[in-house]
C-alpha cells in the first residue's frame, strides 16, 4: 500500500491551518509555503501518474479498513491525471497572485486556496460516495472564501447566489445518497458497481431515481443547461486568479459523472440506459449553444469568459454523453485543453483591468501593457474558440470523429460548428473592441499612466499557454494516452478486484459483520 | 410510524422549496434550512425505520442500521456550517446594497436609472 496517495489532501490540509496560524502576518511566508505546496503537488501528481500510467490501481486504505466498510482512496489513471492538472492549474495560478498581489487585498488568500486544493484533490482520489460528498463541502466551503475574497458589494451579491445554489445542490446530493443507501446498502464505489447490477430488474424504481439525481448533482457542478445559473454571475464577480482556479471546479462535476455512469451505472446497464442519449446529450447540446450565443451577447469580458466557459463544458458533456470509448478520450483531451485555456483566459481579462475601471467591452484609453496582453488573448481566443493552430480544434475534431457513430452526429456536428462560428465572432468583437479599437481613444487629459501588470503575471499565463502549445504538439501521445485512461475506465475488472479484494481490518470477518 | 415520517419529509420539502423560490435572501435561506432539515430525516429513514433495537451488533437478531446516523451527523454539521456562512455573505451582500434581492442587481440597475 502506498502513502503517498494521500499526499494530496493531507499536504494542503496541513499547510492551511499552519499558514493561518503561524504565518498570519507574514505575507512573505505564506507565499513561499503555499507555492512550495502547489510545487510539492506537482511534483506528487506527476509521480502518481507515472506509476498509474501502466494500468496499476493505486489503493489507500484509511485506518487500514477494508473497502466496504472503510473509506478508500483510489489512485488510476483518470484520477492521476486530473489530480496533476490541478496541481498545475494552482501553480499557475499562484504565481499570478503573487505576480498581481491580488493576495494582499484581503486575508487568508492562500489559506483558503490550500483548502480549496484539498477539496478538490480529495474529490478526484475517494473512492466512496459519501466522501465524494464530504470533499465537495470542503472545496465550496473554501470557494465561498476565495470568492468573496476581497470584498465588495457587488461580490458580495454574486456570492449569495452562488452559495444558495451549491447548498441545494448539497441537499439534492444528499438525497441522492440516501436513495442509493437505501436501495444498495452501501455506499462504496467499487461494491455499489456490483450490487446495483444485481438488482432485479423488477424492482429498479429506487435507483432509476437515485442515478437521475446524482447526474443533475454532477450537472450542476458542471454547469450543463439548464443548471448553469449559478456561473456566470459568480465567475465575472470573483477575483479573476479565482476564476482560473475555478476552472477546474466545473471539471470535478465532469469527472464525477465520468466515473459514476462508467463504474456504478455503466451504458450497458438496463435500468440506467437512456439517461445519456435522453437526457445528457440534449442537455450539453443546449449548453454549448446557449455558451456560445452568450460569448456573443455579453457585454463584459469577464462575463464572455465565464459564458465560454460554459460553452466548452458543453463541448465536454457531448463527448462524455456518447459513452464510447472513443468518446470518453476525446472528452479527456478536451477536459485538459478547456481547463488551461479558460484558466488562462480569466488571467487575461484580470490583465486587462490594469488602467480599465471596468471590463466593459466598449473602447477605453489603452491599457497598461497592452501590446503583450492582447498577444496573449489573441493566442488564448484561438485556443478556447477552437480553430487551428491550438488544442482546441485538436479536441474538437476528436469529439467530431466520436460522435460520427452516434445516430445524432447531424445534430452533433450543427451545433458544434454552428456554436465555434458564434465564438470566433464573440471572441473577435471583443478583442478587437477592448485592444484594437482603443489604439484610437485618446487618455483623458491629466490621467496618470496606469501600472503595468507584472513580469510574473506574464509569466504564468504565458506558463499556461505554453502547456497549450504543448498539449498540441503532443496531441498524439495525450491521445493515446487519454484511449488508455478511457479502456480502463470500461474494463473495470482492475479497479473492483484492487478495492474490494485488498486485505485489510475486518476482512476475514467480512460474513458475520453482515 | 412510516407514513407519518414520510409525510415530514414531503411537508419539510415542499415548504423548503417554496420559501427557495422567493425572492429576498432571508425566506430563501429558511427554505434551504427547511429542505436541509428534511434531507436528514431521509437519510436519517434510509437505514429502515427500527424502533427499540440498539445501533450495535449483539446476539440479538433486532438492531438498528447505525451507518446513517453517522451520515446524517456529517450532514447536520455540515449543513449547519454552510447556512451560517450563507447568513453571514447575505448580511454583507444586504448592509453594502441596501438591497437583499436574491437575483441579479444589474436589471434593477437599468430600471431605476
Amino acid at each position: 500500500m502506498t502513502h503517498w496517495l494521500i499526499l494530496p489532501i493531507v499536504l494542503p490540509a496541513f499547510l492551511a491551518p499552519f499558514i493561518v496560524l503561524a504565518a498570519r502576518y507574514h505575507i512573505t511566508i505564506q507565499r513561499v509555503l503555499s507555492l512550495f505546496g502547489a510545487l510539492a503537488l506537482v511534483v506528487v501528481g506527476l509521480g502518481l501518474s507515472v506509476e498509474a500510467s501502466d494500468g496499476t490501481v493505486m489503493l489507500y486504505q484509511l485506518s487500514d479498513w477494508a473497502a466496504p466498510f472503510g473509506i478508500v482512496l483510489v489512485g488510476d489513471r483518470l484520477s492521476t491525471l486530473m489530480v496533476t492538472l490541478t496541481a498545475v492549474l494552482a501553480l499557475f495560478v499562484l504565481l499570478y497572485v503573487i505576480g498581481s498581489k491580488w493576495d494582499e487585498r484581503g486575508r487568508h488568500f492562500h489559506a483558503l486556496f490550500q483548502f480549496q486544493l484539498m477539496g478538490i484533490m480529495g474529490a478526484f482520489l475517494t473512492g466512496d460516495l459519501f466522501n465524494l460528498f464530504v470533499f465537495f463541502e470542503v472545496l465550496l466551503i473554501a470557494s465561498y472564501g476565495l470568492m468573496i475574497h476581497a470584498g465588495g458589494t457587488p461580490r458580495l451579491r454574486a456570492g449569495v447566489q452562488y452559495v444558495l445554489y451549491n447548498l441545494l445542490g448539497s441537499t439534492l446530493f444528499l438525497f441522492a445518497l440516501g436513495a442509493i443507501y437505501a436501495e444498495t446498502g452501501t455506499l462504496n464505489m467499487a461494491d455499489l458497481a456490483q450490487r446495483v447490477a444485481l438488482i432485479d430488474a423488477g424492482a429498479t424504481v429506487g435507483i432509476r431515481i437515485a442515478a437521475v439525481l446524482l447526474l443533475m448533482v454532477f450537472a450542476v457542478k458542471a454547469a450543463v443547461v439548464p443548471l448553469h445559473f449559478w456561473l456566470p454571475s459568480s465567475y465575472a464577480e470573483a477575483p479573476g486568479p479565482v476564476a482560473a482556479l475555478f476552472a477546474i471546479m466545473t471539471k470535478v462535476g465532469a469527472y464525477a459523472i465520468i466515473r459514476v455512469y462508467t463504474l456504478i451505472f455503466p451504458p450497458e446497464l438496463a435500468a440506467t440506459a437512456d439517461l445519456h442519449t435522453i437526457w445528457l446529450l440534449p442537455a450539453a447540446l443546449l449548453s454549448l449553444a446557449l455558451g456560445m450565443i452568450g460569448v456573443l451577447a455579453a457585454k463584459q469580458l469577464d462575463r464572455m469568459v465565464a459564458f465560454s466557459v460554459i460553452g466548452s463544458m458543453g463541448m465536454v458533456m457531448i463527448s462524455i454523453a456518447l459513452f464510447t470509448p472513443e468518446g470518453i478520450a476525446a472528452a479527456l483531451y478536451y477536459i485538459v485543453h478547456s481547463t488551461l485555456a479558460a484558466g488562462a483566459l480569466f488571467l487575461i481579462a484580470d490583465l486587462a483591468r490594469a488602467g480599465r475601471d471596468n471590463l466593459d467591452l466598449t473602447a477605453q484609453p489603452q491599457v497598461a501593457g497592452a501590446k503583450l496582453t492582447s498577444a496573449l488573448f489573441f493566442v488564448a481566443a484561438i485556443a478556447m474558440v477552437g480553430v487551428p493552430p491550438l488544442s482546441g480544434f485538436v479536441g474538437k475534431l476528436l469529439i467530431m470523429d466520436a460522435a460520427t457513430q452516434s445516430g445524432l452526429w447531424v445534430w452533433i456536428w450543427a451545433v458544434i460548428l454552428g456554436a465555434s462560428l458564434l465564438s470566433l465572432v464573440g471572441f473577435g468583437r471583443a478583442g478587437s473592441v477592448v485592444f484594437w479599437k482603443s489604439r484610437s481613444v485618446a487618455p483623458e487629459e491629466g490621467a496618470t499612466p496606469a501600472e503595468a501588470p507584472s513580469a510574473l503575471s506574464y509569466v504564468a499565463v504565458g506558463g499556461l499557454l505554453a502547456l497549450l502549445v504543448a498539449h498540441t504538439l503532443m496531441a498524439g501521445p495525450a491521445t493515446q494516452y487519454a484511449m488508455a485512461i478511457s479502456n480502463q475506465l470500461f474494463g473495470p475488472e482492475r479497479y473492483l478486484t484492487t478495492v474490494l479484494e485488498t486485505p485489510g481490518k475486518l476482512s476475514d470477518g467480512k460474513e458475520e459483520a453482515h | 410510524m412510516e407514513f407519518l415520517v414520510a409525510s415530514a419529509i414531503g411537508i419539510l420539502t415542499a415548504s423548503g422549496l417554496y420559501l427557495v423560490l422567493r425572492l429576498r435572501t432571508f425566506p430563501v435561506i429558511m427554505g434551504t434550512s427547511l429542505l436541509t432539515y428534511a434531507v436528514n430525516v431521509f437519510l436519517f429513514a434510509s437505514g429502515r425505520l427500527t424502533v427499540g433495537a440498539p445501533p450495535i451488533l449483539t446476539d440479538a437478531a433486532r438492531y438498528t442500521d447505525p451507518l446513517p446516523q453517522a451520515l446524517v451527523l456529517t450532514a447536520i454539521v455540515i449543513s449547519f456550517g454552510m447556512t451560517a456562512v450563507v447568513v453571514m455573505i447575505a448580511l454583507g451582500a444586504y448592509l453594502g446594497g441596501n438591497d437583499d434581492h436574491v437575483d441579479d442587481p444589474s436589471t434593477e440597475a437599468e430600471e431605476r436609472t
